[in-house]
């Protein structure tokens, strides 16, 4: 298909806006001389574009999506309507408090929903990713030891099957990084943790279920063990989907931890984001959090900062139209529905794994929580067929394939989430797909590595992208 | 699996030729294997202090980054800059691909002769 | 209660069975007893979809929406094409994760191709990055981006968006780098005090032009006298100002970041927002987050994929210069959507009359007895000195419906213009402006 700048032609455009009323001003030597090259199209042009550009993109809306550690759940109509209000869109960030007492009702609403699901005792709803409020639960870490003259504590630890952004957060934040084996359960290996653990330790940061999709039975033990160190716990809030409104990591002994709004709570991922990433924590840290701290008061809400922020991660208040797709569900799914949908997420992981577990070999033989991996390790050995051989020829079925390749403690993983929104029949169609590109892989695996066939585009050359990359258009005037 | 006799390995699948007082840095052909097509390397810069048995730099291929362990101690006289253009000569030349020329030199790890170092990289694949 | 599970409770039953469980309590006996919560959540019941709709219409109208807004600081009220919205609610892009699965996700990855060009077209740079969170963070990152180990303070330019410094800040708190401030002089970065300073460790200056009191630095000086040191120039940019104004690349920075709100996207009380950095060429691996390349398929196809991804978190872990996982990718799209309708006339048409207005309204406020704070050529934003009480005024204002500039104390008012503003409004606004002062 053809780009954008190969579309149109010199003259065409839209006529989006009248001429300039007051009287112009010259920008002189601070004037623009390279010329600026975008578009020129018409209205036509851009929308067939786009509903072109769409036909090409497979999304939650498209079909089924088990893609583990995502949390690929349905995004719910009714949130994209109340994010949509001009009352919330047409809002200026900077207008005085009483005008904006809809808008500070979302914070604190959104604020004590999830610190009643966390277990938490204050939340900040300034991060605008997962990864971001990682960064920022850090700094917590780092600002209540620092407080308390601890500079020692300079460590994080982070067990080998947490997702990437862990231990890039806990570097970003200054830390060391202490990595420790996972046992043969893919669990943490209590022994490795104790010997970890010392004065050196600011924290542990983890998440349960972790990410083999196993729910930790220790996890009182672990955060003790890192507690009598004198380190704070830090939770991980991507696979809270398993256990919301069933247990809470507030109670498990964990100090602060971040949620994903574009996982757990169904807003969607539009391509890669945006997302939110709000942070709580216990009181004891609470005087560091950034950002807006919303209060009630007698005549109304107000806006304030921590007694000790550590500043802010973002401008403003955060991704405010993403809390209020997440408010709006929360509000929808209610005190019963909270833990109804884990639950489900639970039952449909268990129920996928079930009837898979004949032909797939699970890389644990456990009761799952929201989450399971399979490894195709052995379709490796026997037949050269690797799990991304099988990912891509799940594509030409229509269904997103599984996470690949992590976590990494498993080998040719493919990590399956299939949440709660999935029915009965849809789990049974993919489960019936699965199966039978195994048995093709086995019949066929020479042609495995062919797939996908049926798609837009057949594999591509990612390595001559990354040897020699072209990162934007090159008009013909630069081609020679 | 190429192991030339003319040159030393280390253990994390280094080789190194000396040239006068000059080690010449590389990897072997077990190593380019095991990363796949290589898509860019990241080398010190000429001056640089290089440390026996510590990384020295990075090779990226699409999905993984690896450390490139120094073999020796020493100062870094030249780095290969034709591979920061064309990294695939590591995976078509593994022993004409140098990556660093090291002077200087105090200290040096224990290193392999080929014989010992293709027994050694039969032992990593069990 | 509403619930966006398909299974009826038999199904779900029936299932329960099919696994040899009897009820949800036995998928979760590795949880101690002591954890699970032994009463239910202190929620509200669910509502249905009526419900929670009326409840979030009465909170949103808890809000006083202005239409004449003159108010900027780092959020614009700029003219948003209904095509962008529309674009942009297309159920595939919004539900699409990230683009990790290229055969199918070549939309989203073209659209993020076709926005990292438009980037670098408004800024001159080589290369653009497919998005991060906002301006601020962009700033950081960039910051980031430039510290190596012979050069790791940071340094920010005292006229900076304070939202931006306290973030860079927050960010420095993190990476431990030193953080030093340029002071200002007269409005404007001062660049005597950079020659005065030992800069022999500064890795990097941050500029913002327009600067947060709408003055256009003379960003000439500050890329030689910066250069010369031996540091980086990231300059922090508007991206409509961009439209007509010098860009980043011409004026030799080495990176190049800014707010893309202004692209199409509401001011929505703070977000999401849009951070857009780029980069020379020799900086692109250093650049954070996720870039798109073109490349070819199995038949020679042209296609797109995630690129470079061995700088970034799944793969570094530790080692990666930046956390960043999940982006603002339709916010980035909306941006593209935006820059494609305007096309390169529109833009100049809109930058060219948030000048226009300002001036003028600048032009009204002075022969209404105001001083101008700073002198110097401005874009779209400016400091008066008011005649009375800022907060007073901006409240009268308020009272009429007009939302005035931001108070920045006692006397002091930012006064922001676009090309939303008629030169009725403006008119009336001064109108206004008069029966309060007098």
């Amino acid at each position: 298909m053809k780009l954008i700048f190969e579309m149109g032609g010199a003259g065409r455009g839209m006529d989006l806006l009248p001429d300039c009323q007051t009287p112009v001003i010259g920008t002189g030597a601070f004037g623009r001389k390279q010329p600026l090259r975008l578009p020129e199209v018409s209205e036509t042009e851009v929308s067939r574009h786009y509903t072109e550009l769409a036909g090409q993109t497979h999304g939650v809306n498209d079909g089924f999506y088990p893609l583990g550690s995502c949390t690929m759940k349905y995004n719910p109509k009714v949130n994209e309507a109340a994010a949509a209000l001009p009352g919330f869109t047409g809002i200026h960030p900077l207008q005085e408090e009483g005008d904006v007492q809809g808008c500070l009702e979302v914070l604190a609403r959104a604020e004590q929903y999830l610190c009643e699901i966390t277990g938490m005792d204050a939340m900040t709803l300034q991060p605008a990713a997962g990864a971001h409020g990682e960064f920022t639960g850090l700094l917590l870490i780092k600002a209540y030891h620092a407080r308390r003259n601890d500079g020692k504590r300079k460590k994080i630890i982070v067990p080998d099957s947490a997702h990437g952004t862990n231990p890039a957060s806990a570097a970003m934040a200054g830390f060391e990084i202490v990595n420790i084996p996972s046992d043969g359960n893919g669990c943490v290996d209590l022994e490795k943790l104790r010997a970890a653990v010392g004065e050196d330790t600011a924290g542990l940061m983890l998440t349960n279920p972790n990410t083999v999709g196993l729910f930790d039975p220790d996890i009182g033990e672990i955060t003790r063990i890192v507690h009598e160190a004198g380190g704070l716990c830090y939770y991980d809030g991507a696979n809270l989907n398993a256990v919301m409104g069933i247990a809470r990591p507030g109670d498990m002994g964990f100090d602060v931890m971040h949620l994903n709004l574009h996982k757990t709570f169904s807003t969607p991922h539009g391509g890669g984001g945006p997302g939110s990433g709000p942070v709580g924590c216990k009181s004891f840290l609470a005087e560091f959090l950034p950002g807006l701290r919303i209060a009630a008061g007698e005549h109304g809400f107000t806006e304030g900062r921590s007694a000790h922020t550590v500043g802010d991660v973002r401008s403003f208040g955060g991704n405010f139209l993403v809390v209020v797709k997440a408010l709006a569900y929360i509000m929808t799914l209610g005190r019963e529905g909270i833990p109804e949908a884990a639950s489900n997420a639970v039952l449909n992981a268990n129920y996928m794994m079930h009837r898979l577990k004949p032909y797939y070999k699970m890389a644990y033989d456990h009761v799952c929580m929201h989450e399971f991996v399979m490894t195709l390790e052995n379709m490796k050995h026997d037949y050269n067929v690797t799990a991304l051989d099988i990912a891509k020829a799940l594509l030409d079925h229509g269904i997103h394939p599984p996470t690949m390749y992590f976590p990494l403690i498993v080998h040719e993983a493919l990590m399956v989430e299939p949440t709660e929104t999935e029915s009965r029949e849809t789990l049974d169609g993919a489960v019936q797909i699965f199966v039978d590109v195994l048995n093709q892989a086995k019949e066929t695996p020479e042609k495995m590595h062919e797939y996908p066939l049926k798609t837009f585009v057949r594999r591509l050359d990612e390595v001559s992208a990354a040897r020699r990359p072209v990162v934007k258009y090159t008009w013909e005037q630069e081609k020679i | 699996m190429n192991c030339p006799e003319n040159v030393r390995y280390s253990k994390s699948h280094e080789w190194v030729k000396m040239e006068g007082g000059t080690a010449v840095i590389g990897l072997t052909d077990f190593a380019q294997g095991e990363l796949g097509d290589l898509v860019f390397v990241n080398l010190p810069e000429a001056g640089d202090t290089v440390v026996a048995g510590e990384a020295f730099g990075d090779v990226e291929s699409v999905k993984a980054v690896s450390d490139v362990f120094s073999p020796v101690t020493g100062t870094v006289s030249e780095i290969n800059e034709e591979l920061l253009d064309h990294p695939e000569l590591i995976n078509d030349a593994p022993y004409e691909a140098w990556l660093i020329k090291v002077e200087e030199i105090t200290d040096e790890e224990e290193l392999l002769d080929a014989q010992e170092y293709a027994a050694h990289c039969e032992s990593e694949k069990a | 209660m509403g619930s966006y599970i398909p299974n009826t409770k038999e199904e779900q039953l029936e299932m329960l069975r099919e696994i040899g469980m009897q009820s949800f309590d036995d998928l979760y006996t590795d949880i101690p007893e002591a954890m699970r919560l032994a009463k239910p959540l202190d929620l509200p019941e669910g509502l249905s979809e009526l419900e929670v709709s009326a409840a979030l219409e009465e909170l949103a109208d808890k809000n006083r929406r202005y239409r004449h807004i003159f108010r900027g600081a780092g959020s614009y009220h700029h003219y948003i094409p209904a095509i962008v919205k529309q674009v942009t609610s297309k159920e595939e892009f919004v539900t699409a994760y990230t683009p990790y699965q290229a055969e199918i996700s070549q939309g989203i990855l073209q659209s993020v191709f076709e926005y990292q060009t438009m980037i670098c077209e408004l800024t001159g740079m080589d290369v653009s990055n497919a998005s991060v969170y906002d301006g601020a963070t962009a700033a950081a990152e960039a910051a980031a981006m430039c510290r190596d180990r012979k050069r790791g303070a940071v340094c920010v330019s005292a006229t900076t968006d304070p939202k931006v410094l306290s973030v860079i800040k927050t960010y420095c708190f993190g990476s431990g780098a030193p953080l030093l401030i340029l002071p200002e002089k007269d409005g404007r970065t001062d660049m005597a005090a950079w020659g005065a300073m030992d800069t022999k460790e500064i890795a990097c200056l941050y500029v913002q032009t327009p600067n947060y009191y709408g003055i256009l630095e003379d960003g000439d000086e500050i890329a030689a006298a910066v250069h010369e040191s031996g540091a980086k120039l990231i300059l922090g940019c508007n991206p409509i100002a961009l439209g007509i104004l010098k860009t980043p690349a011409e004026y030799g920075a080495d990176v190049a970041v800014g707010e893309g709100q202004p692209l199409g996207l509401p001011m929505s009380f703070g977000g999401p927002y849009l951070g857009f950095m780029a980069a020379s060429k020799d900086m692109m691996r250093k650049l954070p987050g996720r870039i798109v390349g073109q490349t070819v398929d199995a038949d020679g196809r042209r296609g797109y994929v995630l690129t470079l991804q061995a700088r970034e978190q799944h793969i570094r872990r530790e080692k990666a210069s930046s956390n960043i996982c999940s982006n603002e990718a339709l916010c980035a799209m909306t941006a593209a959507v935006y820059l494609s309708a305007m096309g390169a006339r529109g833009l100049e048409k809109a930058a060219t009359a948030c000048m226009a207005n300002a001036h003028y309204l600048l032009e009204g406020l002075l022969k209404a007895g105001f001083v101008r704070k700073y002198q110097g050529e401005f874009f779209h934003e400016f400091v008066t000195v008011c005649p009375g009480n800022a907060y007073e005024l901006s409240e009268k204002l308020g009272e009429q419906g007009y939302l005035s500039g931001l108070p920045l104390n006692e006397r002091e008012m930012l006064w922001c213009c676009t090309e939303m503003n008629t030169k009725q409004e403006i008119d009336t606004l001064l109108a206004l402006v008069g029966e309060v002062i007098s």
